[in-house]
């Protein structure tokens, strides 16, 4: 009996040790292994978004800005808890919020895969907004109600707020939900200068270590990290210019559908000709950038992306036109450029034959030999078909015209900090027929240009020759004062005129608003104190109504008015434009 | 006062307190995050630990001719206790019938069992055949008694079902019938028909579905690591995360966050693990040993057969349970669920256990020999 006494030790002793050596491998050996595997159970790591910067005119006023709005979200992990998997509480909320339980469901369902956007690739620890900027008085039945809606949280988040309404819609583009990484991130910005300045504007995300228990529910902060809110973009953009264009593209579309005309796009853009800041960029049709907030339902966005008259174009830098008449100053500088007399007489006849086709003024009248300021000023074809055909004469394959056209920056897009820009359309000049060259120089045919195009031209002969890459931002300032960047617009080029020609041009175009075509829009303008120097354009485009243009700019100021199918450019574009200096220089009733 | 005081082994007494202090801390954090009745966990497992301290101190004074005559009354009060279980008496918690609900207290019969069965096995294998006229006096006989005496609490606690209960007091058994000198053919015997009566539970599908389910967890605890397998994972990454040194006491995040179910009863050993290190888990480990050498001690030194059966009983019971107790938390034992003795938080195991604790000593101060068996000898 002793014997086995001395057995029993020995098995118990065995015993202890096989534990204590299985505790040292789980422990010791493997301990970081299961370590590691604990933490993974037990840390959660949160995101927190930080709050996107602002966007302010060149006063500061905001023209974006944050509030805070009811976002609800759903909490998974007490969802799941429920008897029925939470189907009851969806099902009361997608009735409270106007949507269906489906729909809720797909947005919170976890994606076991590449995040789409039918599903939540975010942390499943972190409750998932599945309705954002909501209601006040449905947010706050969820949040006095918490019994009947367990595992739904309200809590205000903050939303992009537009205190001037559809004030430079396009200017400011929109925010949406970003599509790689649906739920990740907070809301990117997807047009305009939210786009391009997204990186700055969108801050760093902060990040939370949490420890939470095997329910979900979270113990104790590990460490934090706060966000850094997004910079504030300081703009170019005077709100108040801004607003003036926005209301005279308005009226000159009223007035001008009053007279019959479609007039159904229009532009505006004011730049600051010196600095090459873009002061203000207005374009319709346009629409209320609200609607992104929240979400954008799907019907709205059909109606927004529509091909034809889709609001989400900005005419300004994606619409593209034939110049009509404005483009006669880069035919002008070609022309004393190729070494005719800039203070020639020129006859203007009232037809002008070029090759076999007869080319014909406007109505046909003719003025007899006149200089070529008197040309700008009454707006006659016929020189310019004369200089065009004489050019292509003498060199067919490379038109003079065509290069001018070029250094004024037209044929490429301008680089303005916007997305989207179109380039525009310039010819090759290596014609065979002298018909094209004579349409090109009255901006007819095959040139196509977008109204900032020719507002930063225009700028050119305003500043001296200085092409610009308009810019819309000025600085970008972190949101504790430090100004991060300062953004100045770089100089493209330089117009290759004489500093004579370019007075004489001037000097030619002041006319225009004095005595010229857009005499009658200036009327009782104090063009005295402020001289201002303009020219109208109508351009023909095939089986619709002609494209009205006017141009102008004085010493500080270019100013472009365009409106598609809205007849002349004195009737429709100049009293538009007109309005719009009234506004600048603060003269006339407002 | 005095006579308690002598009767008292100090290599039982501090290991014990020890462990039982240990336990009460342990239980402590890991309940220290439960939502509801926080301290209430603490405060019942200090009462149960002062209630188990007192029995042990009584028990330790008894003599033996008094534990013998209790041996017989304690077994069949214990198989009375697990039948009542069945009964309408019974209270199922996790799935097995092994509570009885007297008022607002809960009683698990089939803690005390594991006493009674080696009191009653003792006095069984160890009785000289003069002393129990009405028992079988020669080993040969003496077998298939004690396996009948066995087999009742057995087959009750089986019927609960309660695996870990019925595979210790299985174990108590061989261990005892191996102390008691019985021959190994028939031990080789035992174990064969043992091992049939287990393959034909297998294939007749006796055993309940979640029985199977945690047996084939056990073999590959990660086929199903959220659903039977999650308490195993669980388990191991709680007692891997300690390290040498542990967390630190009530800074377990594992245990903190409860995802261990069942850590302050049977996975206790998890919080030992995660908070205290390997240093601290091997420490309790120890002291657990040093509990059941010393009891080997008492028994080699046991003046009676059946005292030497009884001090090697409870040291079997209580290395069997603590070795699986351990060893499921450790991976190496399939998860049933018994008790960490000494630790794991509950009245009925505490107070059993620290009982135990006091028979062992009983048995050491009581080393006379038996009058008639020294005569004989002489």
């Amino acid at each position: 009996m002793r014997s086995r006494i001395v057995l029993v030790q020995l098995l118990v002793t065995c015993l202890f040790f096989v534990l204590v050596g299985r505790l040292w491998q789980v422990q010791v050996v493997d301990g970081d292994r299961y370590a590691r595997a604990a933490s993974a159970d037990h840390e959660r790591h949160v995101v927190v978004q930080p709050v996107r910067g602002r966007i302010v005119d060149d006063r500061g006023r905001p023209l974006v800005r944050n509030r805070t709005a009811m976002t609800i979200s759903i909490d998974r992990t007490v969802l799941t808890r429920l008897p029925d998997g939470g189907r009851e509480v969806l099902g009361r909320l997608a009735r409270l919020l106007g949507t269906s339980r489906e729909e809720i469901e797909t947005r919170i369902r976890p994606c076991d895969g590449p995040a789409r956007k039918d599903c939540w690739a975010g942390s499943p620890y972190q409750p998932i907004p599945v309705a954002e900027a909501v209601d006040e008085k449905i947010a706050f039945q969820i949040v006095e109600r918490p019994d009947r809606y367990p595992g739904v949280v309200a809590e205000p988040q903050p939303v992009r707020d537009y205190p001037n309404g559809e004030l430079a819609a396009h200017v400011l583009g929109y925010v949406a939900p970003d599509d790689r990484s649906p739920g990740q991130s907070a809301p990117v910005g997807r047009d305009g200068l939210e786009a391009v300045y997204d990186a700055e504007l969108r801050g760093t995300p902060g990040g939370r270590r949490l420890v939470v228990d095997a329910a979900g529910r979270v113990v104790r902060t590990l460490s934090e990290q706060p966000a850094t809110p997004g910079a504030t973009l300081v703009t170019s953009i005077d709100s108040r210019i801004q607003r003036a264009s926005e209301r005279a593209l308005k009226r000159a579309v009223e007035k001008a559908r009053g007279r019959g005309r479609p007039a159904d796009q229009a532009a505006a853009v004011v730049l600051d000709a010196r600095t090459g800041r873009v002061v203000a960029l207005a374009a319709l049709p346009t629409y209320d950038p609200t609607v992104w907030v929240g979400g954008i339902d799907p019907d709205e966005y059909a109606r927004l992306t529509s091909k034809e008259g889709g609001p989400l174009l900005s005419r300004a830098i994606q619409g593209q036109w034939a110049p009509g008449s404005t483009w006669k100053v880069t035919s002008v500088a070609a022309a004393v450029a190729d070494g005719r007399p800039l203070h020639g007489s020129y006859p203007c006849p009232g037809h002008y034959r070029v090759g076999d086709r007869d080319f014909r003024n406007f109505r046909g009248i003719g003025y007899g030999h006149i200089s070529l300021r008197r040309a700008l000023e009454v707006s006659c074809d016929t020189i310019f078909y004369r200089f065009a055909y004489e050019m292509w004469r003498e060199n067919p394959r490379r038109h003079p015209m065509v290069k001018m056209a070029r250094a004024f920056g037209f044929g490429r897009p301008t680089g303005v900090d916007l997305p989207g820009e179109a380039a525009g359309h310039l010819p090759k000049g290596d014609w065979e027929l002298p018909g094209y060259a004579a349409n090109f120089a009255i901006g007819q045919g095959e040139v196509l240009v977008t109204p900032l195009q020719l507002a930063r031209a225009y700028a050119a002969l305003a500043n001296g020759g200085k092409v610009f890459a308009p810019r819309i931002a000025k600085r970008i300032v972190a949101a504790d004062g430090r100004v991060l960047r300062e953004v100045k617009p770089p100089v493209e080029g330089r117009l290759p005129i004489s500093r004579r020609a370019l007075e004489y041009i001037r000097a030619g175009l002041r006319d225009v608003t004095r005595s010229g075509t857009a005499a009658g829009a200036f009327a009782g303008f104090p063009l005295d104190e402020h001289p201002i120097a303009g020219k109208t354009g109508t351009a023909e485009v095939f089986g619709k109504e002609d494209t009205s243009w006017f141009a102008s700019f004085d010493k500080r100021y270019a100013v472009v008015v365009m409106v598609a199918q809205g007849g002349g450019g004195g009737e429709t574009a100049a009293p538009a434009a007109a309005e719009i200096w009234k506004a600048i220089h603060r003269v006339g009733g407002r | 006062m005095r006579r308690v005081l002598r009767a008292l082994d100090w290599r039982i007494c501090v290991p014990a307190l020890v462990l039982c202090t240990a336990g009460v801390v342990l239980v402590w954090s890991s309940t220290r995050t439960a939502i509801h009745d926080t301290g209430a966990y603490l405060t019942r497992q200090v009462g149960y630990g002062l209630a188990g301290l007192a029995l042990m101190a009584a028990l330790a004074t008894v003599s033996r001719w008094s534990l013998r005559a209790w041996s017989v009354p304690a077994y069949l009060v214990a198989c009375l206790g697990l039948a009542a279980v069945l009964t309408p008496l019974g209270v199922t918690v996790n799935g097995s019938r092994s509570w009885l609900g007297i008022g607002g207290l809960q009683f698990q019969p089939s803690e005390p069992a594991k006493l009674a069965l080696v009191l009653a096995l003792a006095a069984v294998l160890g009785s000289p055949s003069a002393d129990a006229p009405g028992l079988p006096g020669r080993p040969a006989a003496r077998l298939p008694a004690a396996l009948g005496v066995a087999a009742v609490p057995v087959g009750l606690v089986m019927l609960q079902p309660d695996l870990g209960t019925a595979l210790i007091l299985a174990a108590i058994t061989a261990g005892m019938l191996v102390i008691a000198g019985t021959p190994w053919r028939w031990l080789a015997l035992l174990a064969a028909a043992a091992a049939g009566a287990g393959a034909l539970a297998w294939w007749l599908d006796l055993l309940k579905p979640h029985q199977v389910e945690r047996l084939l967890t056990f073999a590959d605890p990660s086929a199903d690591p959220q659903g039977s397998g999650y308490n195993a994972v669980q388990a191991l990454q709680t007692v891997g995360s300690g390290g040498i040194l542990g967390r630190g006491l009530f800074r377990g995040d594992q245990t903190g966050g409860h995802f261990v179910p069942e850590q302050h009863t049977d996975f206790i050993f998890t919080v030992a693990g995660e908070e205290l290190g390997f240093a601290g888990a091997t420490l309790l480990l120890v002291l657990l040993w040093g509990i059941l050498w010393r009891g080997l001690g008492i028994a080699a030194r046991a003046a009676s057969p059946y005292e030497r059966l009884v001090a090697g009983g409870i040291v079997c019971w209580l290395a069997v349970q603590s070795a699986i107790n351990v060893g499921m938390v450790l991976g190496l034992a399939p998860i049933v669920g018994v008790p960490l003795p000494l630790l794991s938080y509950g009245g009925s195991a505490t107070l059993t256990c620290l009982a135990a604790a006091g028979i062992l000593m009983s048995v050491r101060a009581d080393r006379r020999p038996v009058p008639a068996l020294s005569l004989a000898a002489r």
